[in-house]
């Protein structure tokens, strides 16, 4: 672990604003119990994957130079979402000319932001938590923090560490839950033939809960679990990791 | 040119996705191919750099194809073969045709090429009275109930056994009520028994190439049924109907890439046939055809040299990207709505029919990355379609309701003061109306969303006003 506190920038996410702060709190709770020092920048909206996507390559480079302002000052910075990470790491360099002034600062952006579980183990070196949960929990790989940046033992690691919990592998955990950004509002029937494979497997494991890395994935499963009336809990990994979980679970009420 | 439809994409997948027959066979296509291939990268250490050096040859050969293509036609013409360039579809038509008139061909055979399903080759033979017959089962299948492919490698991967049962029974005539059908080397038999006179019927063979190696001039094919072979070797003529990025410089590039194909196809460690063949037969050969022709087919390929599409043309049709792609598995090869299907068609598909025609197959993924993750050349599959995503954005042809939402969603991006005020008070808004239930079951224009599942609650007040709060509090 570095001998001096880094500064942490977090990089909230707009799902995690908007729908589940409960998360940025468990990030931020898990960053200080690392050693970090937190803040969140006041300039942050979104990483703009959604114009990204779609193929809107003005807007999106737009957007990115506002996040590279905001965040260029930290030592690090750090979303609870491998796809946001993703995005400023494999991507926002791409969107700046080769050699251009702007190319390297995107670079140096994307050298320094990480997704929260991967930074705690592989930067921070941390290798347990404080947590507990009493509970056999299921654990869905969210594509692109998967593929683009290799989460996949460092949530594992972490969660064999929680006190009281159990983790039965999902079968095809690598396939992806039918998200997709916006694809899940613009093939919605495609999107749910792959909601329906994923619950099914959900099912096989006979874990009460469900956890991944990524908001927009969660949203779309526990969508699919409460509208089912499925009893399977649905959460952030953060927020067990952190032992938060006094919010209910994602689509449950108070 | 066979006919598109890839601009229904949204209503053939619909109706796949409501074909009971087609979701079942479509659950065997992960179950055959996944673990196979797993299996065969995890028993060959040097799987990943032989992809590394694959794409290298590929990079290579392109940034160089017009030299490699002269090399290749001076040899085969030195090993007394024809090479007949044809820019479109058409103009291979054309030349396969004028060899099959002056042959006064009645019958060809034919080893399974996708290119000739992208000329509409049968079609065009079947106009001129000739009779084609395709000789790869899965082929001869499809070819019985007048489909096209639904899978680069496993054309007939979307019909059950009884499908093939049934069509088996309405085209052999002569097929005795009793004969058992049941399993499927009974079938493969079957077709066996009937494509042998086939294949000494015919006036000409006609392959694709899986190889054209500039070096020797030779061309190669790689199948599983020896098929290809008996196409190539017994009718008099040989012809080779190949694409411009097929070539690649030497046989020693060609052993290199041949050990990632088979292993990311099949899961196999070589095909059961890998056939090369140069020239027509010399004089002290045993067998072969007296004459050689290769159809060299750009039809839109070398408008996409030096774009930044090029890297699909390393493309070796594997069909490794769909047999691991989410989508495919969803709505199969045919709802794609043209010869390509899966994460190569969604990309090579646009660029020889058109953005306007193909362009909601690039935007049908999620972006999982699966594709990219398997390919044995290393095409960056997500890449290329967003690419193609672009191109459709600078071209005004995505949806209105898309721009517009997206155009706002970006204006509120730019601006984090307005932002934070309106997204607080559309979550408040949210909270309240999901009345405690802490989900929605329908949400003003989510129907997207809401059609199949809820959509959950926010919690309330945003991340970054209660982080405001604890700051100031």
């Amino acid at each position: 672990m570095p001998s001096e506190r880094p500064r942490v920038a977090l990089f909230v996410t707009c799902l995690v604003d908007l729908f589940r702060p409960s998360v940025g709190f468990a990030a931020v709770k898990l960053l200080e119990q690392a050693g970090c020092t937190v803040e969140v920048p006041d300039a942050q909206t979104c990483c703009g994957q959604p114009a990204y996507n779609s193929g809107d390559r003005k807007d999106t480079a737009s957007i990115a130079r506002q996040v590279i302002r905001a965040f260029a000052s930290y030592d690090y910075v750090v979303a609870p979402s491998g796809s946001c990470a993703g995005m400023i790491r494999k991507h926002y360099p791409t969107l700046f000319a080769e050699g251009s002034a702007e190319r390297a600062q995107a670079e140096a952006l994307a050298g320094k932001t990480h997704e929260l579980v991967s930074f705690l183990v592989d930067v921070m070196g941390v290798s347990g938590v404080e947590a507990e949960y009493d509970g056999t929990v299921t654990y869905h790989d969210s594509c692109s923090g998967l593929r683009e940046l290799g989460v996949k033992a460092q949530p594992r690691r972490l969660l064999a560490k929680v006190d009281g919990l159990t983790l039965a592998e999902l079968p095809d955990a690598e396939v992806c839950c039918g998200f997709g950004g916006t694809f899940c509002v613009k093939y919605p029937d495609i999107s749910n033939n792959m909601l329906e494979k994923k619950l099914a497997n959900i099912a096989s494991t006979g874990a009460d809960t469900l956890l991944a890395g990524d908001l927009g994935c969660l949203m779309n499963m526990a969508g699919k679990l409460k509208r089912e009336g499925s009893a399977v809990k649905v959460r952030h990994v953060a927020e067990v990791l952190a032992g938060e979980t006094s919010q209910p679970p994602i689509g449950e009420g108070d | 040119m066979v006919q598109s439809t890839a601009h229904s994409f949204k209503d053939n997948a619909r109706e796949a996705l409501g074909d009971a027959q087609l979701q079942r066979a479509l659950s065997n296509v992960p179950k055959g191919f996944i673990d196979k291939r797993a299996k065969a990268r995890d028993g060959l250490p040097e799987f990943d750099a032989l992809r590394d050096a694959g794409r290298d040859i590929k990079n290579h050969t392109l940034a160089h194809l017009d030299l490699y293509l002269e090399t290749y036609e001076r040899k085969v013409a030195e090993s007394g073969g024809v090479v007949h360039w044809a820019r479109t579809a058409e103009e291979a038509r054309n030349a396969i045709l004028d060899i099959c008139r002056e042959r006064g061909a009645r019958t060809v055979t034919k080893g399974k090429s996708m290119v000739s399903e992208e000329i509409g080759l049968n079609d065009a033979l079947e106009a001129a009275d000739i009779e084609p017959v395709e000789t790869d089962l899965g082929e001869y299948i499809i070819q019985l109930r007048h489909e096209t492919p639904s899978h680069i490698i496993a054309p007939a991967v979307h019909l059950s056994k009884d499908q093939v049962e049934e069509s088996f029974r309405e085209a052999h005539t002569e097929l005795p009520a009793d004969r058992d059908l049941t399993e499927p080397v009974s079938l493969l038999h079957e077709a066996r028994q009937i494509l042998r006179q086939k294949y000494l019927d015919a006036d000409i063979g006609i392959t694709g190439a899986n190889f054209l190696i500039a070096e020797t001039g030779t061309s190669i094919i790689v199948t599983n049924e020896g098929n290809g072979d008996l196409t190539q070797t017994l009718p008099k003529v040989h012809i080779v109907l190949a694409t411009i990025e097929k070539v690649v410089p030497t046989l020693e590039d060609v052993s290199t890439i041949l050990r990632i194909l088979a292993r990311s196809a099949t899961g196999q460690e070589f095909s059961s046939y890998t056939t090369f063949s140069t020239g027509p037969r010399r004089a002290d050969d045993p067998d072969g055809p007296e004459e050689y022709h290769v159809i060299l087919l750009d039809n839109g390929r070398a408008d996409v040299l030096g774009t930044e599409f090029q890297e699909m043309l390393r493309c070796i049709r594997c069909g490794a990207c769909l047999n691991h792609c989410p989508i495919y598995h969803a709505v199969g090869g045919h709802a794609y709505g043209w010869v390509y299907s899966g994460p190569i068609g969604a990309v090579l598909d646009p660029a020889l029919i058109g953005v306007e025609e193909a362009g909601s197959l690039p935007n049908a993924s999620t972006f999982c990355g699966r594709c990219e993750e398997v390919c044995p050349m290393r095409i960056p599959l997500p890449k290329m379609m967003r690419h193609w995503r672009e191109r459709e954005f600078e071209k005004h042809l995505s949806p209105a309701s898309v721009r517009t939402g997206l155009g706002l969603w970006a204006f509120m991006a730019r601006r984090p003061g307005l932002y934070r005020a309106a997204t607080r008070l559309a979550m408040g808004a949210l909270k309240a109306l999901s009345g405690g239930r802490g989900r929605l079951s329908s949400v003003p224009l989510a129907g997207g969303w809401t059609r199949y599942r809820d959509l959950p609650a926010p919690q309330g007040k945003t991340f970054q006003a209660l982080w405001r709060e604890r700051q100031h509090g």
